[in-house]
C-alpha cells in the first residue's frame, strides 16, 4: 500500500466523494411525476385499452378475417362469425380477455382494415375478474367514445408505416 | 420558573388557592419533577415524529424524489397520519411467542431511550438531574436498550428476529467499547463526568472570536470521528443496520411486531437518534455555547447542532450501502478500539506537555 492510498483511506476520501454526490442530488431538480395531477406524454403508438372502430357512415370496420385471433400470442381474442341483416359477413362475437392480453399490439398490426386498435386509455379497472372480459359491444363503445383520438393518432403515425 | 408557576396558580385560583395548596404542598416536589419530565418528553416525542418525516423528505430529495407531500400542507401532517394508523392497528401476538416478554420488549427498548434524557443539559442549569456521574449514567442507560432488542428477538420465537437480536447484541456491545473509550478522552480533557461541566470545559476560547475552534471536535478530531461512527453503529442505523437488514432478515427483531408495539421500537430508535445527536453536540460541539463570541449562548445553539448531526445521520443513510457483518466487527474491534487506545496516551502526554490546551 503506497502513501497515497493511505492518505486516501485515512482521510475517508471515498466516503467524502459519496457524500458529495448525494448532497449535490439533494438540490437537483426533482423528477417525480405526481401522477393523478401530472401525467407523462404518451406516444401515438401507445398501446392501451382496445377498441373496435367504425367507418364514418357507422358500419363496423371488422370483416371477420380472424387474423387478430390467429396472431394473438396470449390467445386473448375469441371470434365467432356470422352474417348481419344485410347478409354481409361479420363477427357475432368478439371478446378480448384483458386478463390474458399482454398489450403487444399484434392484433392492430395484423388487422387489414384498422378495425381493432389500442387506444391511449390505461386508467380502467375491474372489480371482478369478469369485468375485464371485454365483449364486442364494449369494444365498439370504446371505439365510439375515443374515435377522434384514435383517428388523430393513426394519422400521426401513418408516415412511419 | 417554579415560583412563577406557583404565583400564576395563586392568581388564577384566588382565595381557593390556599386550601388547594394545603393538599398539594406535601407532594409538590414530585409534581414539579413530573411536570419537568413532561416538558422534556412531550417535545421529544414531537421531534421524533417530525424526524421520521424529515428523514423521508431528505432521503427523497437525495434520490431526486420529492418525498411525502400529500397529507396536509407540504405533507406536514404525514407523521400524524402514520401515528394514527399505527395506533389503531391490532397488536398481533404470535401464538408461539412468550407473551409476557413479547409485551415487555418494546417497553424495555423505549424506556432507556427516554430515561437517558434526564441528564442532558439544554442550557446552563437547564437539566432535570444535574448528577456528577452523568456520562456514566448515559452509557449505562443507553446500553440497556440492547435488552429490549434481544428480548424482542427471543420472545418472538421466530428465526429472523433471533438472528437480528444476536447481531444487535454483538454489534452494540462491540461499538460500546469504542464509544466508551472515545469518551474517556473527553473526560480526561474535561476533568469531569458531569455533562454541564464537560460543556463548560470547552468554553476556553484560545482563538479570538471563533470559539468553535476550541470545542472538543477539533483537538480530538480522530476520536470525534470514532465516536460519531460508533454512535451510528450503536443506533443500528444505515450503514450499520444489519440488525434490521430489510433485504436479508426482513426487519430483524421487529418482524413479529405490529401496531403500537412496533411503533414503540420505532420511537425508541428515533429517540435514541436524537439522544446520540444531543450527546455529540454536548461532548464535541460545545452544547449550548455560541460558536462565535459576539452571539449569546443559548439552548437554540444546542438544537441547531443536534439538527446538524441528525442531518448527517440521514445523509449517510441515503449515501452508503450496508456493511457486511464481519466488516462491521472488523471495523469495531480492529480499527476503532486500537485507534482510541492509541489516542488516549497521546492526549494524556499532550495534556502533560507545555502545549496543553486544557490547563
Amino acid at each position: 500500500m503506497n502513501i497515497k492510498n493511505l492518505i486516501q483511506s485515512f482521510s475517508l476520501g471515498e466516503l467524502r466523494q459519496g457524500l458529495a454526490v448525494t448532497l449535490r442530488y439533494m438540490f437537483a431538480p426533482k423528477i417525480t411525476v405526481q401522477y393523478p395531477d401530472e401525467k407523462t406524454p404518451l406516444s401515438p403508438r401507445f398501446r392501451g385499452l382496445h377498441a373496435l372502430r367504425r367507418y364514418s357512415d357507422g358500419d363496423e370496420r371488422c370483416i371477420g378475417c380472424k387474423l387478430c385471433e390467429a396472431v394473438c400470442p396470449a390467445k386473448a381474442i375469441t371470434i365467432d362469425l356470422g352474417t348481419n341483416e344485410e347478409g354481409v359477413r361479420c363477427t357475432t362475437r368478439y371478446d378480448i380477455d384483458l386478463t390474458l392480453c399482454i398489450f403487444c399490439g399484434f392484433c392492430e398490426e395484423a388487422c387489414p382494415v384498422d378495425a381493432i386498435v389500442e387506444t391511449h386509455v390505461f386508467e380502467y379497472y375491474g372489480e371482478k375478474k369478469s369485468d375485464l372480459l371485454y365483449t364486442k359491444k364494449m369494444l365498439l363503445a370504446n371505439g365510439n367514445r375515443h374515435e377522434a383520438e384514435i383517428a388523430k393518432n393513426r394519422e400521426l403515425d401513418a408516415k412511419y408505416r | 420558573m417554579e415560583a412563577i408557576l406557583l404565583n400564576f396558580f395563586q392568581w388564577m385560583w384566588g382565595p381557593y388557592w390556599e386550601p388547594i395548596w394545603a393538599y398539594i404542598a406535601p407532594i409538590w416536589p414530585a409534581v414539579w419533577t413530573l411536570l419537568k419530565i413532561v416538558a422534556i418528553i412531550a417535545p421529544l416525542m414531537l421531534c421524533v415524529a417530525y424526524l421520521t418525516f424529515w428523514e423521508r423528505k431528505i432521503i427523497g430529495w437525495m434520490q431526486v424524489r420529492i418525498g411525502p407531500n400529500r397529507v396536509g400542507p407540504w405533507g406536514l401532517l404525514q407523521p400524524i397520519a402514520d401515528g394514527m394508523k399505527l395506533f389503531f392497528k391490532e397488536v398481533v401476538i404470535p401464538s408461539q411467542a412468550d407473551k409476557q416478554l413479547f409485551i415487555l420488549a418494546p417497553i424495555l427498548s423505549i424506556a432507556p431511550a427516554l430515561a437517558a434524557w434526564a441528564v442532558i443539559p439544554f442550557f446552563e442549569g437547564g437539566v432535570l438531574a444535574n448528577i456528577d456521574a452523568g456520562v456514566l449514567y448515559l452509557l449505562a442507560v443507553s446500553s440497556m436498550g440492547v435488552y429490549g432488542i434481544i428480548i424482542a428477538g427471543w420472545a418472538s420465537n421466530s428465526k429472523y428476529p433471533l438472528l437480528g437480536a444476536m447481531r444487535s447484541a454483538a454489534q452494540m456491545v462491540s461499538y460500546e467499547v469504542a464509544m466508551g473509550l472515545a469518551l474517556v478522552t473527553v473526560l480526561m480533557v474535561s476533568g469531569s463526568l458531569n455533562l454541564t461541566e464537560i460543556v463548560l470545559a470547552q468554553n476556553k476560547n484560545h482563538v479570538p472570536v471563533m470559539n468553535f475552534l476550541t470545542w472538543n471536535w477539533l483537538p480530538l478530531f480522530p476520536l470525534f470521528l470514532v465516536y460519531l461512527i460508533s454512535g451510528v453503529a450503536e443506533l443500528n442505523r444505515a450503514p450499520f443496520d444489519v440488525v434490521e437488514g430489510e433485504s436479508e432478515i426482513v426487519a430483524g427483531h421487529m418482524v413479529e411486531y405490529s401496531g403500537m408495539a412496533f411503533a414503540m421500537f420505532f420511537l425508541a430508535e428515533y429517540a435514541n437518534m436524537i439522544l446520540v445527536a444531543a450527546m455529540t453536540a454536548l461532548f464535541f460541539f460545545g452544547g449550548w455555547l455560541s460558536p462565535v463570541s459576539f452571539l449569546p449562548d443559548s439552548a437554540l445553539w444546542l438544537f441547531a447542532k443536534m439538527a446538524a448531526v441528525l442531518f448527517f445521520f440521514l445523509w449517510i443513510r441515503a449515501t452508503f450501502p450496508r456493511y457486511r457483518y464481519d466488516q462491521i466487527m472488523r471495523l469495531g474491534w480492529k480499527v476503532f478500539v486500537p485507534i482510541t487506545l492509541l489516542w488516549i496516551p497521546v492526549v494524556g502526554i499532550w495534556m502533560m506537555s507545555p502545549w496543553s490546551l486544557w490547563t
